[in-house]
């Protein structure tokens, strides 16, 4: 018999560290109703955690709870605790907009500023006070656009609305924007469900690299963009997390049978 | 909460795993039947049965691209995941070991048609006989550990696989034992030997089509660990 090795995971073993994030028996309430249960869940540093399940599982109310931006829903109510570098950032302590600063935030619709495409980037850095010159300002703007793939495309248009960019460049000027307050957590609500496959390309390439600075917690309906992206995986039904773990295990093998049902096409 | 045997929303795509399944169901059981049927035309010498079973390989071809084109077209179209996934590419493998098994009944059905003016004697090819019924036998086991997502009869197929590779080293002996007894036995007994290799190669085949089950019903590879999986190699 032929000795046959396993398939090889996806991402390198890396060694354990401690987790960037983690929930510890999240509940989130929307008034009377119970939208997440009892969720824990722990985000590595450096890597992409992906938060799949169908629409009204609580994936994105998660996501929000990362960087409080639950707090703007005045019905909502968290409990549990959600740690970043060991610090629970719903303590009285915690100032939010810092929060939101360490923890930065691309949406599923590209929304820039409707501003040039300069002040896009620079509006963060601005009032968190990062730059203490136009030169350190423009340092900031020119490596964040860089960062985030699209200065050759913008290096001769920077005072040129943000609005006038395609739909790929816009939702990659608005990672521009999160990353120039250097955050350290970068969340992805869907942020290529509204691109075409060549900017969903890009977008996912850009993920790739910006793992190596940033930890990034992506959430989207696509099973493919999951299983291509992320290292770790989160399975969402109905408020609960079902399931979690390595993304090549998740897609290749998922324990639990609603993973596999849903990751088949078999629930909705 | 769905219970289990859920179907796929998509029905078209339910359907073409159906046919998927189908279709190796299908070719399994021709395959079967050509190693049962190139065997007894062996034994009896039948050369109208054996030139059948000649010209019966291409439909098994046929149906090996067939399950090719349909696995391929599904990942393509349907991005399968986990359980599909694993149904889809060890369809690909099965219905690879399948043709081969195919050729190996072809192989043998060309050397009956070679034997020419001798009787295989009872004495010489009793051997080859029973070996020809262990290895239908590992052959539909292993189909239908796929079939039925049976991990733990894969296992067990994988295991009786050495029984079959003793059975073959002994049948080597006692074909070689014949041969110096008397050189007149050499023609028909270097045939029979043949004949056997050929069939041992068919258990070789049903082991990794119970692998490709054990990996469909499990997710993870068959290892070393899942049993004693050991060749014996033949040393004459």
């Amino acid at each position: 018999m032929t000795i046959q090795t396993s398939l090889a995971p996806a991402a390198p073993v890396r060694p354990k560290t401690a987790p960037k994030m983690v929930g510890d028996k999240v509940n989130v309430f929307y008034g009377a109703k119970q939208a997440l249960f009892d969720v824990d869940l722990e985000i590595g540093e450096n890597r992409v955690t992906s938060l799949i399940g169908p629409s009204g599982c609580g994936k994105s109310t998660f996501l929000r709870c990362l960087n409080r931006m639950n707090d703007t829903i005045e019905s909502c109510r968290v409990s549990g605790s959600i740690l970043l570098d060991g610090e629970d950032v719903y303590d009285r302590s915690i100032d939010v907009v810092e929060l939101r600063a360490r923890v930065g935030m691309v949406f599923q619709k590209p929304n820039p500023f409707p501003k040039s495409i300069y002040e896009n980037v620079a509006y963060g850095p601005k009032i968190h006070g990062m730059a203490r010159s136009k030169a350190d300002l423009d340092e900031i703007v020119t490596s964040s656009i860089r960062r985030a793939g699209l200065w050759e495309e913008v290096k001769d248009r920077l005072q040129e609305p943000g609005t006038g960019l395609s739909g790929g460049q816009q939702q990659r000027l608005c990672i521009a924007r999160a990353i120039a307050t250097k955050p350290e957590v970068l969340l992805m609500d869907e942020p290529c469900s509204a691109l075409d496959p060549i900017a969903t390309a890009i977008i996912e390439e850009l993920i790739d690299e910006l793992r190596e600075n940033f930890t990034i917690v992506i959430v989207t309906h696509s099973m493919q963009q999951a299983a291509r992206v992320s290292q770790k995986t989160a399975f969402f039904h109905l408020g609960k997390l079902i399931e979690e773990g390595a993304t090549s295990d998740i897609f290749t093998n998922p324990k639990n049978k609603q993973t596999q049902d849903y990751i088949t096409g078999r629930i909705g | 909460m769905p219970t289990s045997h859920n179907e796929h929303i998509v029905t078209s795509y339910e359907d073409e795993l159906t046919a998927l399944a189908a279709s190796i169901s299908e070719m399994g059981g021709q395959v079967e039947a050509a190693v049962a049927d190139a065997t007894r035309a062996l034994l009896k010498l039948d050369h109208a049965a054996a030139k059948q079973i000649i010209a019966h390989d291409k439909q098994i071809d046929e149906m090996h691209r067939t399950i090719d084109d349909m696995a391929v077209s599904m990942i393509a179209r349907r991005q399968p995941m986990a359980r599909d996934l694993r149904a889809i590419i060890t369809s690909i493998h099965v219905a690879g070991d399948l043709e081969r098994v195919g050729d190996m009944a072809k192989t043998i059905s060309r050397r009956t048609l070679q034997i020419e003016g001798l009787s295989l004697t009872p004495k010489f090819y009793n051997g080859v006989k029973h070996m020809s019924d262990l290895i239908l036998r590992q052959l539909k086991a292993a189909l239908d550990a796929y079939a039925t997502r049976d991990a733990t009869a894969a296992v067990e197929v994988c295991n009786a696989d050495d029984e079959i590779d003793a059975l073959y080293t002994s049948l080597f002996r006692e074909l070689l034992t014949y041969m110096m007894e008397d050189p007149r036995n050499i023609t028909q007994c270097t045939h029979l030997l043949f004949c056997s290799k050929s069939l041992e190669r068919v258990g070789d085949h049903a082991t990794n089509i119970a692998e490709a089950a054990f990996y469909l019903d499990t997710g993870r590879q068959m290892s070393e660990s899942a049993g004693d999986l050991h060749r014996i190699q033949i040393k004459e």
